[in-house]
């Protein structure tokens, strides 16, 4: 420790100079050391009391010892006490300084000294009042802060939708055929009211199948998907015999020397017609697909409900159309521009025309008792062209006797007895004088194809009356026909004078009507229940015989014999009632006593047409059937008029 | 109803196996086969069935399918479209 060396510094430091001054500043709010501390010490001050002369005071002074000269004794005084003042006030300011020296150090202490000694008065007024200049006192106020809240609102935001399509050709199509479909209603429902009824009928239409639609659930709407499917469905299950129809073409006919057959094709039955016999059948003009087939029952003693079905070959195992029938019906006929009414004759003599556009299962028009009907069964019913007055009209033939014209006015049918069938030489002399004329009993008629006022009469006599529309009273010829009843007679399609008849005596006969002995004579072994021309050759027509065969004739090739004797119906029990040839298809349908329909194909042997002669054009058309017929009939007349 | 008859006879028709109604939107409203499989067949042949008639109206837009077969090893799938449904059927067809 003694070793320790100790510094001496010889600095100019007081130290009796505070270091650690602390003012406090305004600015900053806070009390803050003063960074130079005045280091000078004073060891003595002696206040001298000389003043400059060219000071103010000094120059006061020297005025006031000038004038005080002149008032010497009694400015001496005021100078005395002037300078007692003087005195005191640098006594004061000397203590001032003094303590202002040992408050903030002697430099400035001097400086304010001498500021103070200069400038005693004024300052010193100021000094004693001064507390700011600018007399500004802090007043500091504050508004009220407003509590924030927070508050929000959104709006809804728009529903969004993800969409996506492919505009293809065929939706523009579909939107301009829409626009296309609206202008039209638009302009229809500006145009003038003249069309009200055929307006009212669409609509009415329009009504019906909106409100299908309305009532219907979803099923019914796929109603057409259904009908297609059935038939697709159908299709494949009878799917070698629709070959058949279509393509098969039988090859053994070429070996079969002229002969031909007939290939079953498809079998049409229908569970509540099982009791009954098909009593007609009829191919629609328009579809060439869909035939009508009626049912009743032959017998007498067995009389019960009759049935009205159509088919089509498209759908073998269903009928399209059902309609039913208090009493058995036998006959029906289709309308040739309206393929959609069917006119009908029943067994207890009324005759109705449905419709088949209608959804009901009963007829839209039926004739009553009141109203004319026949009293006994009607047996054959023809539309004929509309009258004069756009009626549908047509003619029913009966066991009555009458032929009579029923005419669809104002939504009734309306009767007008065409002929009576009396019977020559039968006049009978009655109770009271009256003359009674027995009627004979039609069974079949049919219009001639292009005279149109000429027809054909078949009775259960036997006989073949040709009648005109125009006498009433008169026929214009008989034909001593058969020895049993005409079951049917049918002029020729393309010859414009044969005819041919058949009948339960089991006998076909061809007849030209200008001649009263036939033409030709088939005997067929059974009594025939009905015949009838092929629409595509003149010389070519079928026959049906209650022993179930079916017999085709082409006169062309042989003039004696039928080209095919085929059984059609398998049961021996079975009768066949009827038969007709498809229009276009080369397919005759047969209906028997059970209720069924048999279509069959005929082989090409029975299709035969004339072959051309070498180097020579192969005709078609109606001439040519024709020409075909009248050759064949030369050659039986020549040799009996030669006779 | 008359409709209700004819999806019977169809579906009592020889070799028919099952019968379904597809709505629009491939959803099967009435079917004879269980609910997976109608399912299944509904949404694919819904979307064959939407293809095959997209290709016919591009051809030519007044053109429309009418219907579509789908002949198969096993059986025949029948397609009968509509304005918003589907009927299908499917048959083994008797050979």
């Amino acid at each position: 420790e003694l070793k320790e060396e100790f510094t001496r510094i010889l600095t100019a430091n007081n130290p009796h100079a505070p270091q650690n001054i602390v003012r406090y500043s305004f600015k900053d709010r806070a009390y803050k050391p003063i960074s130079y501390v005045d280091q000078m010490a004073i060891h003595f001050s002696l206040n001298g009391n000389m003043i400059l002369k060219d000071s103010d005071e000094g120059r006061r002074q020297s005025i006031r010892l000038s004038t005080a000269a002149a008032k010497a004794p009694v400015e001496t005084s005021a100078v005395t006490s002037e300078e007692e003042e003087i005195k005191d006030e640098e006594s004061t300011e000397d203590t001032q300084a003094a303590g202002e020296e040992q408050a903030e150090g002697s430099g400035i202490a001097e400086v304010a000294e001498a500021v103070k000694a200069e400038e005693p008065p004024p300052p010193r007024v100021k000094e004693q009042k001064l507390a700011n200049q600018f007399n500004f006192i802090e007043r500091a106020s504050r508004t009220l802060n407003n509590p924030m809240r927070e508050r929000a609102c959104q709006s809804e935001p728009t529903p969004c939708k993800n969409f996506s399509a492919t505009a293809n050709q065929w939706k523009i199509y579909d939107a301009y055929v829409e626009e296309l479909q609206k202008m039209e209603r638009s302009k229809e429902k500006e145009k003038p009211k003249a069309q009200i009824a055929k307006r009212e009928e669409e609509k009415k239409k329009g009504r019906k199948l909106t409100s299908l639609e309305l009532q219907s659930d979803d099923i019914t709407k796929i109603s057409k998907a259904a009908k297609i499917m059935e038939r697709m469905v159908n299709q494949n299950t009878f799917d070698d015999i629709a070959q058949d129809f279509k393509y098969f073409e039988d090859a053994s006919d070429e070996y079969r020397d002229q002969q031909g057959t007939l290939l079953p094709l498809w079998k049409f039955q229908y569970d509540k017609t099982k009791r009954l016999a098909v009593t007609a059948i009829s191919w629609n003009p328009k579809y060439k697909d869909l035939f009508a087939v009626g049912y009743g029952s032959y017998d007498f003693m067995k009389q019960g409900q009759g049935m009205l079905l159509l088919y089509t070959m498209k759908n073998p195992s269903f009928p399209e159309y059902v309609f039913s029938s208090e009493s058995g019906i036998m006959c029906l006929d289709f309308h040739n521009d309206h393929p959609y009414l069917v006119a009908v004759g029943f067994y207890d003599g009324n005759v109705a025309i449905y419709n088949l556009k209608k959804a009901t299962s009963q007829p839209s028009y039926k004739s009553s008792a009141k109203s004319g009907k026949h009293t006994e069964p009607v047996w054959q019913v023809k539309w004929q062209k509309d009258d004069m007055d756009n009626n549908l009209n047509f003619f029913s033939v009966s066991s009555d006797g009458r032929i009579v014209s029923w005419t669809l006015v104002k939504n009734e049918l309306v009767h007008t007895d065409v002929i009576k069938l009396s019977v020559e030489g039968t006049t009978m002399q009655g109770p009271e004088g009256l003359q009674l004329q027995t009627l004979g009993c039609g069974t079949s008629f049919d219009f001639h194809k292009k005279i149109d006022y000429l027809f054909l009469v078949g009775t259960e006599e036997g006989k073949i009356y040709k009648c005109s529309k125009c006498y009433s009273s008169q026929f214009l010829d008989v034909f001593e026909a058969h020895h049993m009843a005409v079951d049917s007679v049918s002029w020729n399609p393309y010859h414009l004078k044969v005819f041919i008849s058949c009948s339960s005596d089991w006998t076909v006969k061809i007849w030209d009507h200008t001649i009263k002995t036939p033409m030709f004579i088939y005997d067929l072994n059974s009594a025939v229940g009905d015949v009838a021309w092929s629409p595509y050759s003149s010389t070519v027509f079928a026959a049906v015989t209650t022993d179930g065969k079916a017999h085709v004739f082409d006169l062309n090739i042989n003039k004696y014999e039928a080209l095919c004797t085929q059984l059609v119906v398998a049961k021996k029990k079975n009768k066949i009632t009827h038969i007709q040839f498809n229009p276009v298809y080369p397919v005759v349908i047969i209906g028997d006593e059970r209720g069924h329909v048999t279509s069959l194909k005929l082989s090409p042997n029975l299709r035969r047409m004339p072959k051309a002669k070498k180097g020579q054009e192969v005709k078609k058309g109606p001439e040519v059937e024709i020409a075909k017929l009248d050759k064949l009939l030369n050659l039986v007349r020549e040799p009996e008029s030669k006779a | 109803a008359e409709v209700e008859e004819t999806l019977k006879r169809i579906q009592a028709h020889k070799g028919v196996i099952a019968t379904m109604v597809i709505n629009a939107e491939g959803i099967p409203i009435r079917t004879t086969l269980d609910n997976s499989t109608t399912v299944q067949y509904g949404s694919l042949l819904h979307q064959l069935t939407m293809k095959a008639r997209s290709t016919v109206r591009d051809i030519d837009p007044q053109n429309d399918l009418t219907f579509l077969r789908i002949r198969s090893k096993k059986h025949e799938i029948m397609i009968a479209p509509d304005k918003e449904y589907l009927l299908i059927v499917i048959q083994n067809p008797c050979e």
